[in-house]
């Protein structure tokens, strides 16, 4: 398949001048990022809106391993963002009154009870965790095929959800185990504590801000790393044509599993650090329409394409907390509509779905080779709807 | 459509490894379905000696059941042929309730409402809301995935994700967010009459009364019309039904027309079983119904059928016994175990649905 035997060069050989470029552009934008906020108030609105941006770009390239990379369409993403945000619930709060356990954190915080870890230990449970997680819920899905890979991530997702919502009293109507103070939801979480940075706090914003920023361009390295990589072109071939795949040698089990683990450790990544942001863990937070959410901002952005999902991202992050908000809402009213524009998001967002799969599938910057299978419907194979059935 | 997955040409394949394995699943599957009524009898027999209490379950989930079957037959008939889950479909069910709810109100139906003028007023919804849901299906179908045919499998599931949200904020703006109450009019809850220690209800008569011809209708329209040939043929294969003259597009949708006017049919019996409409009513049925589906083995009408009053079982069961929060992630649950297992489900054959 040609699929296969072209993934090697896939990546290769852009043109001298191009990569160059590229080069620059990125240095220019990871430049303008870091000094952002010092142009804004150190409390502004601005700075948490861009704070929030940043850990959906976290978010929306694990989901991009997933389903940009792998093919696999994950509509439980929702899943690995709650367990992030619920390891922080858990370990650096009061929720569990009843031990008392502090590792590394600020004086005041020494004789509160409850289980109080620093960030930085947080942060890598939190990975562990999800990335467990991913390849529990990723397991079963193995021998599906796209659609039911969907349902069946769907269907985790809401399991997840419904465990949340409901689990202030045992799991599944069994037990009176308080594990996740359902709607009233889990606070207040400690501040990030860093070492060799004062304690964060919530008046000056630009800490969070960095750290996110921190955090997302790991994530994005990684991410750029793995595309290149040879799992990241073992995830074309499985994509494209998995018959093709495994009659090549690639692992298929493995490959697989390794994208939902991937993808969901940087969902549990930039879930911990959600919670610690808003200093709760809130069962609300947890519907299916996060999933599409982050969804969208990866089809927005260019499915598989790193930076179009880093712009997808930040984007719709910006629309959502800032434009339909603040700018639009009055809209309605001013050309004589009565109703609420801020009801409209997740309508918009569908809208958007739709409109960029009709008109433009491969997003606004668009990965060479996803393109070529969304618009010229080039290597999609067996995966057409047209197949002739056997 | 049961004929596409019989391929009358193919040989007979000799009992295989694969195939008892096959059986095992077929058998640890009907067992897992069997769990819950089965605990729950014994249970009932321990505590109070008769079966009253799971026969009234079991008859309220065959309502329920109802319902879901006639929206599993939307998914399955849409699978069968595009091989696509129909995201949106559930909330187009929801629009057939609020469609109905809509109109009860334009024509004057109200709980004062008697004899004839009520029937007929009914039967009148009852059309509209099958025509406005089975348009709407085929306008989607027109917009959403006509455009992606050739496209990777993700997009036309990605657009129907988008539609189903858009209809979702439609119904929003249409009634609100919360719940609505929906006038009762049939006496929903009202005793008709018992039977062996279990009270029938209006609303039990009215789910069967509006599934049974349905459902005789659509298997009669599938198996002798020559419309419903064509779908069987463009289900089994596209490109040969399309050489031998049948037009493959408007087939399809015409396949999506008949899904949309059965989960219209679905939308009213809800709003006159439930009394209650909500704008996010779909998305929970949606998924029961798409399980339905799975469990009966998508692409099989019967299946579809049989599912839907399965599910409606086990999610009245839930309900009563377990609880009301924790039916989706029950049901869910089913859905991941039936898809682990035995993905074509129980009349389903192998081979077109997983791997």
């Amino acid at each position: 398949m040609s699929a296969v035997a072209k993934a090697g060069r896939a990546f290769s050989l852009p043109g001298k001048g191009s990569k160059k470029r590229s080069r620059v552009l990125a240095a220019l934008a990871i430049l303008g990022a870091i000094i952002l906020p010092l142009f804004y108030e150190s409390g502004s609105p601005w700075v948490e809106d861009y704070t929030i941006a940043l850990a959906y770009v976290v978010m929306a390239l694990g989901l991009n391993v997933v389903v940009g990379f792998a093919g696999l369409l994950d509509l439980g993403y929702v899943a690995f963002f709650a367990i992030g945000a619920y390891t922080i619930g858990w370990f650096a709060s009061g929720h569990f009154a009843q031990v008392n356990i502090h590792v590394g954190v600020a004086e005041q915080l020494r004789d509160v009870p409850g289980i109080h870890l620093n960030y930085l230990l947080i942060a890598v449970i939190a990975i562990v965790l999800a990335a467990a997680l991913g390849a529990i819920l990723g397991f079963p899905t193995l021998r599906l095929r796209g659609d039911y890979i969907a349902i069946v991530t769907l269907a985790f997702g809401e399991i997840i959800h419904r465990v949340a919502v409901n689990g202030d009293e045992g799991v599944f109507g069994i037990g009176e185990f308080n594990l996740t103070n359902g709607r009233s939801g889990i606070n207040p979480i400690d501040k990030i504590d860093l070492p060799f940075v004062e304690r964060f706090t919530t008046l000056d914003l630009r800490p969070w801000y960095w750290l996110a920023l921190a955090i997302a361009l790991v994530i994005l390295f990684v991410n750029v790393r793995l595309r290149d990589s040879r799992l990241g072109r073992a995830w074309i071939a499985v994509r494209e044509d998995e018959v093709a795949a495994v009659s090549m040698g690639v692992p298929t089990t493995k490959v697989k599993l390794l994208a939902y683990s991937i993808g969901a450790a940087m969902g549990g990544l930039g879930g911990s650090f959600i919670g610690a942001f808003y200093e709760q863990v809130n069962a609300d937070q947890f519907e299916f329409s996060f999933s599409i959410f982050v969804l969208a901002m990866i089809i927005l952005g260019g499915l598989g394409s790193v930076w179009g999902v880093v712009v997808g991202a930040v984007a719709l992050s910006l629309i959502n907390t800032r434009l339909i908000p603040d700018v639009f809402n009055s809209v309605p009213q001013k050309i004589g509509l009565d109703f609420d524009l801020t009801q409209l998001g997740f309508g918009i967002f569908g809208f958007l779905l739709v409109i960029m799969m009709v008109l433009r599938p491969q997003g606004m910057i668009p990965e060479k080779r996803r393109a070529a299978e969304l618009v010229d419907h080039i290597g999609t194979g067996s995966e057409s709807v047209y197949e002739v059935r056997k | 459509m049961e004929a596409s997955s019989a391929s009358a040409s193919a040989p007979r394949p000799r009992r295989t490894r694969g195939d008892l394995s096959d059986e095992i699943a077929k058998y640890v599957l009907i067992g897992l379905l069997l769990i819950m009524p089965v605990y729950y009898g014994i249970q009932d027999l321990a505590d109070e000696g008769d079966l009253s209490r799971l026969a009234t379950n079991i008859k309220d989930g065959l309502s329920n059941g109802a319902i879901l079957a006639l929206i599993a037959i939307g998914y399955t008939l849409v699978y069968g042929i595009i091989e696509l889950i129909n995201f949106a479909h559930g909330d187009v069910f929801m629009l057939g309730t609020l469609v109905s709810l809509g109109f009860f109100g334009t024509i004057g139906l109200t709980e004062a409402t008697g004899g004839a003028g009520l029937f007929l007023g009914m039967l009148l919804t009852l059309l509209l809301a099958m025509v406005a849901c089975g348009t709407l299906n085929t306008m989607i179908e027109r917009v959403a995935y006509r455009p992606l045919r050739g496209a990777p499998r993700l997009a036309p599931l990605i657009t129907a994700i988008g539609f189903s949200f858009i209809l979702q904020n439609v119904g929003l703006l249409w009634i609100g967010g919360s719940h609505r109450s929906v006038p009762d009019l049939v006496g929903s809850q009202d005793r008709l009459f018992e039977f062996a220690g279990v009270t029938v209800s209006n609303g039990d008569v009215l789910a069967a009364v509006v599934t049974v011809p349905l459902v005789l209708l659509l298997v009669n329209f599938i198996n002798k019309h020559r419309l419903g040939r064509a779908m069987r043929a463009t289900a089994q294969d596209p490109e040969a039904a399309r050489l031998m003259g049948i037009n493959v597009d408007t087939t399809i949708g015409l396949t999506f027309l008949l899904g949309g006017m059965m989960a219209g049919a679905a939308g009213i019996v809800y709003a006159l079983y439930q009394t209650d409409a909500w704008f996010f009513q779909g998305f929970q049925a949606g998924l029961l119904a798409f399980t339905s589906a799975v469990l009966g083995g998508i692409g099989n009408l019967r299946g579809a059928v049989l599912g839907g009053l399965i599910i409606g079982i086990i999610q009245q069961l839930s309900d009563n016994r377990i609880a009301t929060e924790w039916t989706p992630a029950i049901v869910f649950a089913y859905l991941v175990l039936i898809l682990v297992f035995r993905p074509q489900g129980l009349l389903g054959e192998k081979g077109r649905e997983a791997g």
